[in-house]
């Protein structure tokens, strides 16, 4: 579920989300759980006998605790409703250190939420000033503490490394708190300098250093060590978990399972086929209002697309993928980038260079 | 205008009323615009009919400014004197790879208009042309053109011209060929200075072909100029070159537009058609003569044409290569100085080696075949022609890099060049300095005015096909101008180098180079390839080699990090989207051994501007 609204605009971000500046009087924040109802009884309607009890839920965005605690829990409670909700769901939310305290967290536990999910980035005033995030590096830390206190097991904390400017000590401390902070998943993504975000114009203005790949496989290698030392262990290129800590809900896009998106933008996945929902909530919800379909286009997959997406997908997991029909090429085991043993049980699996390379390996198993 | 008899017939022109005359001119010293004005003022072309530079047939032509093929028009003008002459005016190819065919066209001639923008003064190349008027022993009217031009400094270039020539400066005549000013005074002065020309008419017919072009329709159209005799249409001409004989089955003047007629007698210039469907039958500098009791010797001064630069042409798109071999094939009816044979490169695939008379020729082919033909094509690296003789005495000629012997040789003579260079007197240091760096020799130098020099070197002709116009431009801020001919050869100290990638040798890139400029070349290429050159998962070496020496090296590191951070619900699409995109990216990627290298990579490093960052 795709919230798609911040209290300010991150200049790394190119998400689809809106200040409250921006939407002007044309959206109602107060009320936009509302719309998300109502995309929740649109699709209970269009799956019909498809609809199944929902196993796990994400709530993104954008800035999800803008919604307050209460909006949040009642969009919960209309899947609940309307799908039914496994007794085992993961429910995840992601958060703001910003915009959530005690009492919101609670709320959120209370009402049927898991896991909380909190964009840290760095522990470095000068990175996240850089990345034009307004919280101080201690918010995260404070709001995973507080998260544990109120009932949470699942906390993840989500790391962006490589912006300029960022060392390898300041990576190495915000590693440290990120484990001192004792949270069982942790996100940690080499910053990408997007088309049409400020920073891509700041980066061409020549105001700041473009990200270096090789600084970024250098702080990959910090992340992987440390996070690793401290007794977690990455299932997917950019995640790591304490066992039991992985995040269903992400395993379940790599897994090529079945979801529906709700929100302004959302992706969706659902037999065979993907679409996506048209991108601005004004035009978003007024769709809904009018009980047409907010979708705006969508793709079947042929053999071949879902072909790609499998081993896309699945070579970025620990559990790697089924060599099955595909020719692997030997060097790419002599060369370090598969593992040796685990081809030879029919295994795809990556070595942590591998992982590095994972784009150029799936290239090499495709193509 | 007078009233005058009918115009003299061709076929039956007396030689003392015709004048065959060309213009010596620099690219934009406005020679069309005169030439149009000319049609104009004999009344040969209407004023509303007049088609800005009628002469050049061409698109390339008209674009460029520059004429490549002659042609001739005769022009029948009722002079104030009364009496009715003939003009024959013969356009000359303006620019330096066409040497040979200028020279055949001034053979036609007895005079030369020196042509002169008034606001530019005399080039290089028009010098040069000059020079071989005058051995040629051709009347010269020197002109001053644009002089309605505000820039225009029409006594100082007067003075110029005086002295180069050898004349007043009053001599020289002052015209805009935009307004026509001063053109009737230019056509009194054709009649009266240049010699009318001299032949015997009872002796076998003799011809000198000057032009010959391919037309789809007419087959090839040979432009002549009569010496003795008289040809006929009907009869069955020789080529004294070869001993082909061809029917003549059209014979006639251009005027502006073909007018058949009965037949050429002495003096008089027009075109033969003999449906013969390739220029090679029909070469420039030939004689041609009657097939029954024909001449015994020819005219003089007949030369096969020779390539003297080569250069490999491939299409960017390895399909297209049979389009480009039928477009090549095509080509060839029209030009009898291009040659290819088929050639085969790791890097670039199937394609041609083909030879031209030098680096303009080269471009117009080129752009020919993109154009004409609707292709993309990529060129290596131009190189000369060479003789290497070997230890035992026996002897090889190198036309490609590939072929460069690889023991050790005794002798290797490369082309050398005579040059002339016209430049502002202030940049002599600098051109002098540019020439010392390319290997040339000073042969003389002329203050044409205070201000303006002439330098004459001998250069070899590699070092011209490398840049050097550009490095002369650039030295002197554009203002130089530069002619240049074959004079021989020279023995010299060439070596080829080999450009290595993971150590696979890259053939589009081997070249023979002298060897106080190997390491200039290797070092240029290997920093332009790293740059070119995607990371690999790898380290990949380049080196530039001479034989098994490395001489310079640049690495490529090994990539490390190729991987998307984020992978979820939406960015699977377009992560998809993009990885089908480079499935089709990849087939346009060649291996160089275990290397991957875009075929973009190829083109830019190829190409002579500084490529882009990858």
């Amino acid at each position: 579920m795709h919230v798609p609204f911040c209290a300010s605009r991150c200049g790394y971000c190119d998400f689809n989300t809106y200040t409250a500046t921006e939407l002007g009087d044309s959206v109602r924040r107060d009320t936009f759980h509302e719309v998300l109802a109502d995309e929740i009884r649109f699709a209970r309607e269009a799956l019909g006998d498809q609809a199944r009890p929902v196993s796990t839920v994400f709530v993104g965005g954008g800035t999800p605790t803008l919604l307050g605690a209460s909006a949040l829990v009642s969009v919960l409670d209309a899947i609940r409703v309307e799908f039914g909700l496994d007794p085992s769901a993961e429910v995840t939310t992601e958060a703001n250190p910003d915009s959530v305290d005690a009492g919101t967290l609670a709320a959120l536990r209370e009402g049927g939420f898991t896991r909380v999910s909190l964009g840290m980035q760095s522990s470095a005033p000068s990175v996240l000033r850089i990345l034009d995030r307004t919280h101080t590096p201690g918010a995260s830390v404070a709001a995973a503490r507080q998260a544990r206190e109120v009932g949470f097991d699942h906390v993840n904390l989500d790391l962006i490394y490589g912006t300029p400017g960022e060392t390898d000590d300041d990576l190495r401390r915000s590693l440290d708190d990120v484990l001192a902070a004792g949270v069982d998943h942790v996100s940690a993504y080499s910053l990408i300098v997007e088309d049409g975000t400020p920073l891509a114009r700041r980066v061409q203005r020549g105001e700041m250093a473009a990200p270096d790949d090789d600084v970024m496989a250098d702080r990959y290698v910090i992340v992987d060590d440390t996070l690793s030392a401290a007794g977690m262990s990455w299932y997917e290129v950019s995640n790591w978990s304490r066992p039991g800590g992985e995040c269903r809900h992400n395993l379940g896009y790599w897994h090529g399972e079945d979801w529906w998106g709700i929100g302004p933008g959302a992706h969706s996945h659902v037999a065979g086929e993907r679409w996506w929902n048209v991108k601005h909530p004004r035009t978003y919800a007024e769709r809904l209002s009018s009980g047409v379909t907010p979708e705006e286009d969508r793709e079947v997959l042929d053999d071949d697309a879902v072909r790609t997406e499998t081993v896309m997908l699945g070579v970025r997991l620990a559990e790697g993928m089924p060599v099955g029909e595909l020719v692997v090429d030997p060097d790419l085991v002599s060369s370090g980038l598969l593992d040796a043993g685990a081809l030879e049980s029919g295994r795809i699996v990556l070595t942590r260079s591998g992982r590095l390379l994972a784009d150029a390996v799936v290239r090499r198993l495709l193509i | 205008m007078p009233v005058n008899a009918p115009a003299p017939k061709p076929g039956s022109t007396d030689p003392s009323v015709i004048r065959n005359f060309c213009i010596i001119a620099h690219i934009d010293h406005g020679k069309s615009t005169l030439a149009d004005r000319m049609l104009q003022q004999t009344g040969v072309v209407e004023e509303r009919a007049m088609r800005a530079q009628y002469l050049d047939r061409m698109d390339i032509e008209r674009e460029r400014g520059i004429t490549i093929k002659s042609q001739a028009v005769r022009l029948p003008y009722a002079a104030p004197d009364g009496q009715n002459y003939v003009l024959n005016m013969i356009d000359t190819p303006g620019h330096v790879d066409f040497t040979y065919e200028v020279s055949r066209s001034l053979a036609a001639c007895e005079g030369a208009i020196l042509l002169v923008d008034a606001a530019q003064g005399i080039e290089a190349q028009t010098l040069a042309n000059l020079y071989l008027a005058l051995e040629n022993d051709l009347t010269i009217i020197p002109v001053l053109n644009k002089i309605d031009l505000p820039a225009a400094q029409p006594e100082k270039y007067a003075a110029e011209l005086a002295h180069i020539i050898g004349c007043s400066p009053d001599d020289v005549l002052l015209v805009s060929a935009k307004t026509g000013l001063g053109v009737d005074a230019l056509l009194e002065k054709i009649v009266a200075t240049i010699p009318a020309p001299v032949g015997n008419a009872d002796a076998p017919a003799r011809a000198m072909i000057f032009d010959s072009v391919y037309d789809t329709y007419r087959g090839v159209v040979t432009y002549v100029r009569v010496v003795d005799g008289h040809l006929s249409s009907r009869e069955r001409i020789e080529m004294m070159s070869t001993g082909a004989v061809h029917e003549l089955l059209e014979v006639g003047v251009i005027s502006p537009e073909p007018i058949p007629g009965t037949g050429l007698g002495v003096g008089e210039v027009g075109y033969l058609i003999t449906g013969v469907k390739d220029v090679r039958q029909s070469r420039v500098g030939d004689t041609v003569t009657s097939e029954r009791s024909g001449a015994k010797d020819a005219l003089g001064g007949y030369q096969d044409p020779k390539p003297m630069v080569f250069s490999g042409l491939y299409p960017i798109d390895g399909s297209d290569y049979p389009e480009l071999r039928d477009a090549l094939d095509k080509l060839k009816l029209n030009d009898a100085a291009l040659v290819y044979e088929p050639e085969t490169s790791l890097a670039l695939g199937f394609g041609f080696r083909c030879g031209f008379l030098g680096l303009l020729h080269m471009e117009i082919v080129r752009e020919r075949l993109e154009r004409e033909a609707n292709l993309d094509l990529i060129s290596t690296a131009p190189n000369v022609i060479y003789r290497v003789v070997s230890d035992d005495g026996s002897e090889i000629v190198v036309t490609n890099p590939s072929e460069f012997p690889t023991q050790k040789v005794a002798r290797i003579f490369e082309p050398i060049v005579k040059s002339t260079i016209i430049l502002p007197s202030e940049f002599v240091g600098t051109v002098m300095e540019l020439c010392q760096q390319r290997r040339g020799t000073l042969l003389g130098m002329d203050y044409l005015s205070e201000e303006r020099v002439e330098m004459r070197y001998t250069l070899p002709l590699a070092e011209i096909v490398f840049d050097f116009f550009d490095a002369l431009k650039s030295r002197t801020r554009g203002y130089a101008s530069l002619d240049y001919e074959l004079t021989g050869e020279q023995e010299a100290d060439l070596v080829k180098v080999d450009i290595l990638l993971h150590g696979d040798p890259v053939d589009a890139f081997s070249a023979i180079v002298h060897r106080d400029k190997a390491m200039s070349y290797g070092t240029m290429m290997t920093s332009k390839l790293k740059e070119l050159i995607p990371r690999q998962q790898f380290e990949v070496p380049i080196q530039a080699a001479i034989g098994s020496r490395v001489i310079t090296r640049e690495t490529i590191r090994a990539i490390r990090k190729d991987v998307l951070a984020k992978c979820y619900g939406g960015d699977i699409s377009r992560k998809r989207k993009l990885l089908e995109k480079q499935k089709e990216g990849k087939k346009r990627m060649k291996m160089v051994g275990r290397v991957e290298v875009p075929q973009e990579a190829f083109v830019a490093a190829l190409s002579t501007t500084e490529p882009p960052k990858k």
